[in-house]
């Protein structure tokens, strides 16, 4: 290949807890994704999914293996390296987790403020332009309470992409959601990371969105299959 | 630098919570109001007597304390004093407590008493800065006439507005101060104080016709006037020089202090600074006032800071999530502790308001019910504003270690 991957993990393991009730969760998790490469991961509940996507946000330090993102080593990162690398990252929940004190274009501007000097009027502007590519130019006045589940989760994903951010990791975006809001969110957060070339690993069960990705990855007990390239 | 102010919209949403975390802080704030106000009345109240004294240097008995527990020293030391340079005039002044019987009370037989400070000086004397003294010079001189304070407690009778009345019709208030029969000649204006809840000023004269047993010779208060330009503290050495009798030195003061109060013989001479001091001394260090009001502003403080400190916990406790989601997308602690912060210093602001305003009106209040100089001061409310900043500061440092268990690694 000719690019650098924009994430590269090699035999990462992790465990929870510590003496006898220390437990393993990922076991040699061994991948790599391209940039502006759409991942899905699939896998029963309590496999490990999270987990891995926690690493690769860099909101839990690594403990064994290699852990490169946006071509940094994160393992024994220091935590400013941490906080700094997230800021590169966008982030979509399985709860909207929006700030219910602010309102809808408000918390994409709390995004926005995190990178650099922008001043009030033009990050106002972004944040309002984000919000009309999400479908949601009526919207942007309301607070969080006053939104469907399908709207809010809009609002995360304008939050999230506001900035551009090379990679985009979503944990089950669409488990709150009906059938037909999850996919149209789905397919929004899709074509806009698309647009800007974004990387997207995305964690799901919904079957239906599965032709979205230009891989999929599968989780069973903590180790890692990789369904296209499974060995025959 | 941020464009969102996070803390104020938060605290905005919650409108119940806010209201009553600003009637807390108001609570509070009115609390340390009110003791201070009143500690400062009080010790203001116990020195409006000395302020009003016109003269420069002032001689007590050693053995006196306060201005409540005069004791006197013989007439002839100030007399003595009047022969040294500098010096332009001296006036005695006679203190006692006597018993005045209310006029107009109309209650059951026995009659209303109630005790009042008399001052007793030599008509002509000009030694009250007071509203009403120069327009009363002459009563002073009538036989078992006497200046009512109009500014006393209201426990003496309607003093004051019966004297108004009766002016056309000529007809004096007539009344009795240690059983002798006197008459109101005139009204001036002191106020109560700690000790004496009302004032009479009368002459020399008529004070021994009312305490009978008190004799000429000896006086509670010598008052020095200086001649225009002359040196105080030169005339403060003389005095220690050559007034008679052994010079006594309280090493507890300092050199700047001993030349202003000292003692000669039998004698304790004062500028009138250290007259002032010296009565407010007592005040705060010999009784218990000062250790009271100093406990209830403390306790002000403390519920303040509790009620506070709730608030922004649970404040904290609520945006717990939020945080964390903050803190995934990139926000430092630093940014998360600065709102906790700002949230305790819009509080104690907005508390604050409304517990000053309201405080205004509960000093009138006050000043109108107990007749002691109640009011507001700019250093007193810069000092409960900043007591009320700290009080929200302090618990915000508590609440705010709350903000590290928002662990952005739990949200997904
Ligand atoms: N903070 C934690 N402490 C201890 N165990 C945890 C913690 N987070 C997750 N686990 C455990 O790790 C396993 C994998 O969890 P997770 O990564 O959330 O799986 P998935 O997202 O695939 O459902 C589960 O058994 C879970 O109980
Ligand atoms: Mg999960």
């Amino acid at each position: 290949m000719s690019q650098e991957p924009i994430i590269a993990i090699d035999r990462v393991n992790h465990s929870f807890g510590a003496g006898r009730l220390r437990k393993q969760i990922l076991f040699e998790v061994t991948t790599a994704i391209d940039p502006g490469e759409v991942v899905i991961m699939t896998g029963p509940s309590g496999s490990g999914k999270t987990t891995l996507l926690t690493l690769i946000g860099a909101l839990r330090s690594t403990q064994e293996g290699s852990m490169k993102v946006l071509g940094q080593e994160l393992r024994s990162a220091s935590e400013g390296k941490l906080v700094d690398l997230r800021r590169n990252i966008g982030y979509i929940f399985q709860a909207h987790n929006l700030l219910n004190s602010l309102r809808a274009w408000q918390n994409v501007q709390m995004s926005i403020e995190l990178h650099g000097n922008i001043s009030p009027s033009e990050s106002r502007d972004r944040a309002e332009s984000m919000l009309e590519a999400v479908g949601l130019k009526d919207w942007a006045h309301y607070y969080p309470s006053e939104l469907s589940g399908g709207q809010k989760q809009r609002v995360a994903i304008a939050r999230a992409l506001v900035c551009n951010p090379k990679i985009v990791l979503a944990d089950e975006p669409t488990a709150a959601l009906d059938k037909k809001s999850g996919r149209d969110v789905v397919e929004i957060m899709h074509d806009l990371a698309k647009k800007q070339g974004s990387a997207i690993l995305l964690v799901t069960h919904d079957n239906r969105i599965l032709d979205l990705a230009d891989r999929t990855l599968n989780m069973e007990d903590g180790r890692l299959v990789s369904l296209d390239a499974a060995p025959v | 630098m941020f464009a969102i102010p996070l803390a104020w919209l938060q605290l905005k949403r919650e409108k119940i919570r806010l209201l009553v975390a600003l009637a807390g802080i108001g609570f509070a704030v009115i609390l340390m109001f009110l003791q201070l106000g009143f500690q400062d009345a009080l010790f203001e109240s116990a020195i409006t007597l000395h302020k009003s004294f016109k003269g420069d240097i002032f001689l007590i008995s050693p053995q006196s304390t306060s201005l409540i527990a005069m004791k006197t020293f013989p007439e002839r030391r100030l007399y003595q004093a009047y022969g040294f340079a500098g010096v332009q005039s001296v006036s005695p002044v006679y203190l006692g407590f006597g018993i005045w019987k209310n006029p107009f009370w109309e209650g059951p037989p026995q009659p209303q008493t109630r005790s009042i400070l008399v001052i007793g000086i030599i008509p002509g004397d000009d030694i009250f800065s007071l509203p009403g003294m120069n327009e009363n010079q002459d009563n002073l001189r009538l036989t078992d006439v006497v200046l009512f304070d109009s500014a006393s407690r209201p426990e003496f009778g309607p003093i004051a507005t019966k004297f108004e009345a009766s002016k056309s019709s000529a007809s004096l208030i007539k009344t009795e101060v240690e059983s002798r029969r006197i008459e109101v000649g005139g009204l001036f204006t002191l106020g109560a104080s700690f000790g004496a809840d009302g004032n009479l000023i009368t002459s020399d004269l008529n004070f021994r016709r009312i305490f009978t047993t008190r004799q000429k010779e000896l006086i509670d208060i010598g008052m020095i006037t200086l001649k225009p330009g002359a040196n105080l503290d030169e005339t403060l050495a003389r005095l220690k020089q050559n007034l008679p009798g052994e010079q006594r030195i309280d090493r507890k003061k300092t050199p700047e202090q001993a030349r202003q109060d000292f003692v000669v013989g039998d004698v304790r001479v004062l500028s009138k600074q250290a007259f002032i001091e010296y009565e407010q001394k007592y005040w705060q260090d010999s009784t218990a006032i000062g250790f009271i009001f100093t406990l209830g502003t403390a306790i002000g403080f403390i519920v303040g800071t509790v009620i506070v400190y709730q608030i922004l916990y649970t404040d904290v406790t609520d945006h717990l999530a939020e945080y964390a989601t903050l803190k995934a997308m990139g926000y430092k602690n630093r940014y998360l502790l600065s709102v906790v912060f700002q949230e305790a210093i819009i509080l104690s602001i907005m508390g604050y308001i409304p517990g000053y305003i309201l405080c205004i009106g509960i000093y009138n209040l006050t000043k109108n019910a107990t007749a002691l100089p109640v009011y507001m001061t700019l250093s007193r409310g810069i000092l409960v504003l900043c007591l009320a900043m700290i009080m929200c500061l302090i618990s915000g440092v508590v609440a705010v270690r709350k903000v590290q268990d928002a662990d952005p690694a739990d949200i997904f």
